[in-house]
């Protein structure tokens, strides 16, 4: 690629890395030059992140080299890259809430006089450096944890550059912020590009990087598809880049007109602290597919519906009755099972057997007198069914696939014989065979009646099975998709280009 | 961003004195009442030295605490610690010197192993230093019946029962590894990152804090803490006691004390200051019931549900904190 620019910062070339065999990089190339702000854009999974790892010392590369300062670099870690002068302002802050802001600037680099911490000149430097970023008004002697999110992020950039970073990277800096607090971090991005500072800007939000970049890198699939200067290309054309590939895989067919049932489930108005105005209808014997960036609420619609963070505002009606789902209890009581997108934090208990997996919630919702060895029967009934492939039902969970872990938790709610079943993420982390055996059974499901919503960011998956999209942005209903909507279609609502649809 | 967050941080002062001077006050007015004399100075005397043992004990705790860790072998270290000084010196006042130096290397040799259990073997801290203390207890248990070797005299008139005016020598020893302490965790870049490795070790290490290196020295402090305690208990008794650190409560008392003071049992927060607050506050409990002669197992209710209030309020002081 030829470069316009003499002396790049950075020069990436060629980067590749796997993960236990799957490519997430493949032949990466891009370019920063001082005081550039370059966006990174993608689909959730395109690899982003693993490349700001890789820049900033979190991952060593497979192949490929880093050039930073005209000097390749081969980081051990990312102290070692922060020492060269790459920070990370994360989506998560690294930062102590029970300490000050100038404890949390200097930490593991106290300016000291005569050994011991010089605390004035601690907060003089401080001081000096917030007041470079324009935020002097940010006392260096606060708790951390007593401030605003915008102001923990100014923090966090202080601490970067508290050790000369000429390297910024900033991963969704605008996820947290309120829409008035994003004026403030616009203006701090333009002074540190004053400073001849390089910034790597990874954001889902369009609006943001054709406000702030001066070029953007498109990755797709973990390759480049293209690096183009901002004032060249139109949002749309970079939604086009940022998808746009053959399905790959077979997927069930769609329920029929006459499979449709009565409308099982409705929403009116639905909202908590992660939800706006959510307005959904949900039939029996539909799959639903819900789709948005990671943080669009997808998640928290799940977890609303389920119970765990319930609605405050709003209705919610089941089988035309008025209902209250205000605990997971009451949502199984329902009829709701609700298989969780980490499967290993929240979907399975890894040392017990795949047995008692699969019987938790029959024993937790069934009557405590109730036959057990029926039970027993029933539930390796559905195993096989469900085709859980173990040296026995005895062995523990945690030594089986990830395919065949999440066949048992599958088991398990059908054992509740549920009316609704929420899926979130189904076949993450699940090898290719085992994600049509999935995504049989979820369709099996809704033909025996059962209405299901199914969350997924994986598009040819949403797009494969689903009757119905439902697309999320910033926890509203961003719009509604037919079956043989486009992946187009679904990011463009997803990152907010597309005009809204009425659902 | 709201006019508040701008304020500078204001360190509250922890409640633990508010409590202490409350107990004292109604304390004092109860025992008044009953007949007797809390501000006696035979009951001062004896409650310094009762708040210097433990405080000893608890300044060390708190500085593994607030790095995240936690030790439950002291109480037996205590009693490792008397023996070892005691029959050093063997009522000779010429091997003071060596016998104390003896004490608080094999003190800071338990230290070691604690600090190295927990962050080489990444073994957890509760499960790690109880293992630790179990081993000094087969020893001790096996080496010892009773009371051996005996403390130089001169060690039993200074540290052991000297005092100007009503304050205990031990105390004053107490108030200045108190203030080491407070220093250490202020001043030193050793106390800043043990600080940060209590409130969060990953965002420490991705600071270039070398997080193992600090707990180690942490633990190793804790137990040289708990070493000289030992030494001011042998010369308290005039010589070297198996069971003094057990049945003295050291490990869940010093923790109490940490706790009581504002220190938050997950790391990351609180300070010597209150813990010392918090010794004070037990030991004058204490002193009260012992005024009033009231029944020992009552005696111990009562400590229970002073522990359970205050941690109550903290826990609700934290959950504020947090929402706001």
């Amino acid at each position: 690629m030829a470069d316009p620019r003499p002396r790049p910062l950075l020069a990436l070339r060629g980067i590749g890395k796997s993960f236990l065999g799957v490519r997430v990089l493949a032949d990466v190339d891009l370019d920063l030059g001082p005081g550039e702000v370059h966006a990174v854009v993608g689909e959730n999974g395109a690899g982003k992140s693993t490349l700001m790892k890789i820049v900033s010392g979190g991952y060593p590369p497979d192949e490929g080299s880093v050039v930073f300062n005209n000097e390749r670099r081969a980081f051990r870690g990312p102290r070692d890259a922060q020492r060269a002068g790459i920070g990370i302002i994360h989506q998560e802050f690294n930062l102590l809430p029970e300490r000050t802001v100038a404890e949390n600037v200097y930490l593991g680099h106290e300016p000291l006089r005569r050994g011991l911490v010089d605390r004035r000149e601690m907060l003089d430097r401080t001081s000096q450096l917030l007041a470079s970023v324009g935020a002097a008004a940010l006392p260096a002697d606060a708790r951390v944890g007593r401030l605003g999110v915008a102001q923990q992020q100014i923090v966090e950039i202080a601490k970067a550059l508290a050790l000369d970073a000429r390297l910024l990277i900033m991963d969704e800096p605008t996820a947290a912020l309120a829409d008035h607090e994003v004026a403030l971090l616009y203006g701090l991005v333009r002074r540190l590009q004053q400073r001849g500072i390089g910034l790597l800007y990874v954001s889902h939000r369009l609006t943001e990087v054709f406000d702030l970049a001066d070029r953007i890198t498109v990755l797709k699939d973990g390759r480049r598809v293209t690096t183009v200067p901002t004032a060249d290309t139109t949002p749309d054309e970079l939604v086009r880049h940022m998808v746009g590939r053959e399905l790959s895989s077979y997927y069930p067919d769609r329920a029929a007109p006459d499979d449709l049932g009565p409308v099982r489930l409705t929403v009116r108005d639905g909202g908590n602290r992660k939800l706006h105005g959510v307005r959904l209808e949900l039939r029996a014997g539909e799959v639903l597919g819900v789709g948005g960036l990671q943080g669009s609420g997808r998640s928290a619609l799940a977890r609303a519906l389920f119970g765990v963070a319930p609605f405050s505002t709003g209705h919610v009606t089941l089988d035309g009755r008025p209902v209250r789902l205000r605990s997971p209890r009451a949502a199984l009581r329902a009829g709701i099972a609700y298989v969780t997108e980490d499967r290993k934090g929240e979907g399975i208990v890894a040392r017990q057997s795949v047995l008692d997996n699969a019987l938790l919630a029959s024993r937790s919702m069934g009557r405590a007198w109730s036959r057990r060895a029926a039970r027993s029967v029933r539930i390796r009934n559905l195993l096989a069914a469900v085709d859980v492939r173990a040296a026995g039902y005895d062995q523990e969970i945690r030594f089986l696939s990830g395919g065949n872990q999440q066949k048992v938790v599958l088991a398990r709610w059908l054992a509740l014989n549920p009316r609704i079943v929420l899926f979130d993420e189904p076949t993450r982390g699940i090898d290719v065979g085992a994600k049509s055996a999935i995504h049989a059974l979820v369709r099996r499901l809704a033909r025996a009646g059962a209405a299901v919503l199914m969350i997924s960011s994986d598009l040819p998956e949403l797009l494969g099975m689903s009757d119905r999209i439902l697309v999320m942005r910033e926890g509203r209903i961003a719009g509604e998709l037919p079956a043989g909507a486009t992946e187009e279609d679904v990011v463009a609502l997803a990152v907010g280009t597309a005009r809204e649809t009425v659902a | 961003m709201s006019a508040q967050s701008l304020l500078p941080a204001r360190w509250p002062v922890p409640g633990v004195f508010v409590a202490l001077v409350l107990t004292v006050a109604i304390g004092g007015l109860v025992v008044a009442v009953d007949g007797g004399q809390l501000f006696h100075q035979a009951t001062v005397v004896s409650l310094l030295h009762v708040a210097a043992g433990l405080g000893l004990v608890a300044v060390g705790q708190t500085l593994v605490i607030v790095g995240g860790s936690l030790d439950l072998s002291v109480a037996y270290l205590i009693s490792l610690s008397t023996l070892v000084a005691a029959e050093t010196m063997n009522g000779s006042d010429g091997a003071v010197l060596p016998a104390v130096g003896l004490a608080l290397t094999v003190s800071a040799g338990v230290g070691l192993l604690n600090g190295l259990l927990v962050t080489r073997f990444r073994i957890n801290a509760f499960i790690a230093t109880l293992g630790v203390g179990l081993l000094l207890k087969g020893y001790l248990d096996n080496g010892y019946d009773g009371p051996a070797g005996v403390t130089a005299p001169t060690l039993v008139r200074t540290l052991g029962y000297q005092r100007i005016g009503p304050v205990p020598l031990s105390f004053l020893l107490l108030v200045a590894v108190t203030a080491a302490a407070w220093f250490t965790l202020a001043r030193t870049r050793f106390g800043h990152h043990l600080v940060a490795v209590g409130g969060d070790p990953e965002v420490a290490r991705l600071s270039g804090v070398r997080n193992d290196r600090v707990l180690v020295t942490a633990h190793v402090l804790c137990s040289l803490c708990a070493g000289l305690a030992g030494i001011y208990l042998a010369s308290r008794l005039g010589a070297g006691a198996p069971r003094v650190g057990t049945e003295g409560l050291y490990d869940l008392e010093s923790i109490a004390a940490v706790v009581l003071g504002g220190t938050a049992l997950a790391g990351g927060r609180g300070g010597v200051a209150g813990t010392v607050g918090g010794v004070l506050l037990l030991a004058s409990i204490d002193a009260i019931f012992n005024q009033l002669e009231v029944d020992a197992f009552f005696k111990q209710v009562i400590r229970g549900a002073v522990i359970i209030a205050a941690v109550a309020v903290y826990a609700r002081r934290a959950l504020r904190r947090g929402r706001s």
